[in-house]
């Protein structure tokens, strides 16, 4: 296992500087080494997507993306999620709806969303339920599509 | 929330802060900041204070409970947890109603341990579980809220000099009408909670008339830091000069740790600090999880079987088939031990024509909790010799004991913090072998440091205790039309038991719950348990007995409608005549699904469907629920559920219809994916993908309609799921033409 000194990472328009194991999934050092925990490990497996982030604006799974692999690109997490302005509009949203329960995978879950209105503004139903596969053990699902469903409707003319 | 100042985090960074109180408001009200910071803070004023204090009434000591900021902030310590199912914005709307403080003002935190906060009256003094925290301790929590208005009106009358009869409140101020002058509570706050508390009988509570937030779908007051991820479990937190730890458990509980065959590999892997043999299995320690997480996972260990048994804990066999044993369970005839009867079943049998009496046996399976947070514990010695311990749990008092004794220190020597749930359904209770802490304490002591002790979602499956299992043998005679006679006798070991010991002569209440206590008007019943000890360890899970019993009772209900030649829901409502509230929520949900139709019929997306019915009546509350399926692609879809729930009084409408929605969530996971299945000793699913969870494409649109009878307030956390599974299965059958009569339906493909 090779030790990766004084990698690079650009989190939420910061870089960071950290020294870690070449294959440490980008979930770790984010929540261990930088103490970004608002991203949250679930199974490891990107079976559950409690550990979504933004990876150049695509959902990334980072429980299973090597580190490396995002050196060079700009990584957002929930941190900074109302610093975008879709990223603000989904969680006014998600508390409008009263979205949370337990609030574990809700990181993720609002990272999902911002991903997909990012790149789709006004989805579709088929759409949403394509892109959003992150799981609930709590059943938020009804309130999430609430929430989802009021921001993919087109505001006004600019859709 | 805001940043916090120069001079407040000063503050904070100081070793020995002379005001706690304050300190500990910063923390929680610094969000991100000190989220992620866990400052040692020692012993929390309130509860030295507590400790030394004159004893009092549990849930009557206002300081214990309530701090209030110069501005206007409230920090109350909850004696329940909260882990998504409101509970905190419940307290806060409790005691904000009777204290006239906006509930929005709160910030609400898990309580420490002690005896202030054991509230629950006829209950086991403090645990969040069984759907009892709001009804265990209404109307302790109100008088509380009204004890300290009454401090707050008296420093309000001390400070002014008026008789405290002139005074009235308005949310979160004190007013003299005739000076028109007014104190706010963030200013009176520090001498109201330094005068001595009346005596609760002195003060009276709220006309219910009155009410401005409770039986309020109120916002909750969590809502927000968990949508940007501010809110803090135990796997966030953070000590100073900490390390990770990761375990690799034993296959089968039952094995201890012999040789390690690569211990100097494994010791020199990257990261690596130390190799620790503890409790059930080898520790690996490091600055870091994920390497720690590494090199456990490489670790060759020689498991051999223990020579001695620890307490509670079973040995797991290694040729354990969990299917085997269920059919096993499923073969027995043993007649079993009665739990409920009523007249004289074998009268009935005896004189029945064999063409009127029906039988069937039903199976259940075993379930994971799969809570979404993996387990964890924070473990830190002091200097001084104190242990200062962080843990998800349900039971903060209970779990106390249980670490003094292993740790072999006093309790007053432990401080232990009860963050907030990433999920629990029955998982944080005091499970032998089931739970991180005993490891990590071990590990704190090996290594002299604190240890945050992760495990990995592999290592949670292979320990999560399961909910239990079943094969129940059901017999009715139908005789005019009507079920005359009806045995059940179930197969199998209630959590009760498998927990705290099987008594030989009693049957658990939790095995037969969802059997017994049916409204069903038979003349003759028999509900009886066939006691069979499972190899496996065992667990509370969301709604216990009744998550898998209802799915039996209600199914094999269908079926004797069925024998009868009567309409499932004309049976029901026929045995349910002489009961006004059944029968008017049976009435409530099928007017909220547009009327009963049972089907089959032709969706306009062209899908043939069905709807099925069933009821339940657990933890004081009534539910009812039809849901409406289709066969595609040889599985179930659930299109959608009506569920009507009576809880008779209620709090929080909004945090009801979100639980019942939640409950529903997991009733269909469990009717429609879930099933732990062992071969050879161990589980087959180690994580999500084999162990799969309701996804959010299945989940169907759900109506909650809410019943207030003004009867005695029952539980709202749990009897949304009993219904599920049976609504959901009686019309897979119907639209089969076949009886379905096992869970979960991924087993099958449907033609
Ligand atoms: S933790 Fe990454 S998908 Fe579950
Ligand atoms: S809110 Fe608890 S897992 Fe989604």
């Amino acid at each position: 296992m090779e030790l990766w000194n004084d990698m690079k990472l650009q989190i939420n328009q910061q870089t960071y500087d950290v020294d870690v194991a070449e294959d440490t999934p980008l979930l770790w050092v984010i929540r261990d080494n930088l103490g970004l925990t608002g991203t949250k490990y679930g199974c490891g497996l990107a079976q559950c997507g409690a550990c979504s982030v933004l990876v150049d604006g695509e959902v990334v799974r980072s429980c299973v993306m090597p580190a490396v692999s995002a050196v060079g690109k700009q990584i957002t997490t929930i941190e900074a999620i109302e610093q975008d302005d879709v990223g603000k509009r989904v969680v006014q949203a998600w508390v409008n709806h009263q979205v949370p329960q337990c609030g574990y995978c809700q990181s993720g879950q609002v990272m999902a969303a911002t991903a997909l209105l990012k790149a789709t503004p006004n989805p579709s139903r088929d759409e949403i339920t394509a892109a959003i596969s992150n799981l609930c053990r709590c059943g938020t699902y009804n309130a999430i599509d609430a929430a989802i469903d009021e921001l993919a409707k087109p505001v006004g003319g600019n859709a | 929330m805001k940043p916090l100042t120069e001079h407040e985090l000063a503050e904070l960074a100081q070793e020995t802060p002379i005001n706690v109180s304050r300190r500990n408001f910063l923390l929680s009200s610094a969000g991100v900041a000190a989220g992620a910071l866990v400052l040692s803070v020692g012993i929390p004023l309130r509860q030295a204070r507590a400790a030394a204090a004159t004893k009092m009434a549990p849930g009557t000591r206002v300081p214990a409970f309530l701090q209030i900021t110069p501005d206007n902030r409230i920090i109350l310590q909850s004696p329940f947890v909260e882990g998504g199912q409101g509970i905190f914005t419940a307290m806060a709307q409790i005691v904000g109603e009777e204290l006239d403080a906006e509930p929005a003002r709160f910030i609400v935190e898990n309580a420490p341990t002690g005896a202030d906060y054991q509230v629950m009256v006829g209950g086991p003094g403090r645990m969040t579980g069984g759907s009892m925290s709001v009804r265990t301790s209404y109307q302790t929590m109100r008088k509380l809220g009204a004890l300290a208005r009454q401090l707050m009106l008296q420093a309000a009358a001390n400070q002014w000099q008026v008789p405290l009869s002139e005074l009235i409140t308005e949310p979160g101020i004190v007013l003299h009408k005739t000076s028109n002058r007014t104190l706010s509570y963030g200013e009176l706050a520090s001498k109201a909670l330094d005068l001595p508390v009346p005596d609760p009988d002195s003060v009276s509570l709220k006309d219910p008339q009155a009410f401005r937030w409770i039986g309020k779908g109120i916002d909750r007051v969590d809502v927000y830091e968990k949508s940007v991820g501010k809110a803090n479990y135990t796997i966030d937190l953070k000590v100073d000069g900490m390390l990770h730890a990761a375990v690799q458990h034993a296959p089968r509980l039952g094995l201890v740790a012999g040789d390690i065959l690569n211990l100097k590999q494994v010791q020199a892997m990257p990261g690596v600090h130390s190799v620790h043999k503890v409790t059930g299995a080898v520790a690996v320690v490091a600055p870091h999880w994920w390497d720690a997480k590494r090199a456990a996972e490489a670790l060759q260990v020689d498991w051999q079987a223990a020579t001695s048994q620890r307490q509670g804990v079973r040995s797991m066999p290694a040729d354990f088939s969990s299917e085997a044993f269920s059919e096993m369970l499923a073969n027995r005839t043993e007649a079993g031990k009665d739990a409920e009867t009523a007249g004289d079943i074998s009268k009935v049998f005896s004189a029945a024509t064999p063409e009127s009496i029906i039988s069937a046996t039903y199976q259940t399976q075993y379930v994971h909790h799969a809570q979404l947070e993996p387990p964890s514990t924070i473990a830190q010695f002091h200097d001084d010799g104190r242990l200062e311990i962080w843990l998800p749990n349900q039971a903060p008092d209970m779990f106390l004991r249980d670490i003094a004794k292993r740790a072999g220190i006093a309790e007053d020597q432990i401080i232990l913090h009860s963050p907030i749930l990433g999920g629990f359904f029955g998982r944080h209770f005091l499970y032998p072998d089931a739970n991180p802490y005993p490891q990590a304490i071990e590990l704190a002591k090996a290594t002299g440091k604190p240890i945050k002790l992760i495990w990995s979602r592999e290592e949670e499956f292979l320990r999560d205790p399961l909910r239990p299992m079943a094969a129940v043998r059901m017999k009715a005679a139908i005789e005019n039309g009507v079920p005359t006679a009806l045995e059940v006798i179930s197969a199998c070991e209630g959590p009760g038991e498998a927990i705290s010991g099987h008594d030989p002569d009693n049957v658990d209440g939790m095995a037969v719950e969802g059997l017994t206590g049916k409204s069903y008007q038979i003349a003759n019943v028999r509900i009886a348990q066939d006691y069979v000890e499972n190899p496996t360890m065992l667990a509370y899970w969301r709604s216990v007995g009744n998550s898998m019993n209802d799915f039996v009772y209600e199914c094999f209900f269908d079926e004797m409608a069925d024998k009868a030649g009567a309409d499932p829901y004309e049976l029901r409502k026929a045995l349910l005549k002489d009961n006004p509230r059944l029968s008017h929520l049976l009435e409530t949900v099928v007017k909220s699904a547009g009327g009963w139709k049972r089907g089959p019929f032709t969706a306009a997306d062209g899908s043939k469907r069905a709807r099925g019915i069933a009821m339940a009546s657990p933890f004081g509350s009534h539910t009812a629920t039809i849901a409406e399926v289709s066969i595609e692609q040889g599985q179930v879809k659930v299109h959608e559920i009506w569920e009507a729930i009576d809880p008779g009084t209620i709090v929080n409408p909004a945090i009801i219809e979100a639980q019942v929605k939640s409950a529903v969530a997991l009733g269909l996971s469990q009717v429609l994916l879930e099933e732990v299945i062992y071969q050879q000793g161990e589980p087959l699913a180690r994580n999500y993908d084999m162990y799969p969870i309701l996804p959010p494409h299945m989940m169907p649109k759900v109506h909650v309609s809410i019943v207030e009878s003004g009867e005695k307030m029952g539980g709202i956390g749990e009897p949304g799921l009993p219904p599920v599974p049976p609504a959901v299965v009686n019309a897979v059958s119907h639209l089969l033409g076949r009886r379905i009569r096992r869970m979960p339906l991924s087993r099958e493909t449907f033609a």
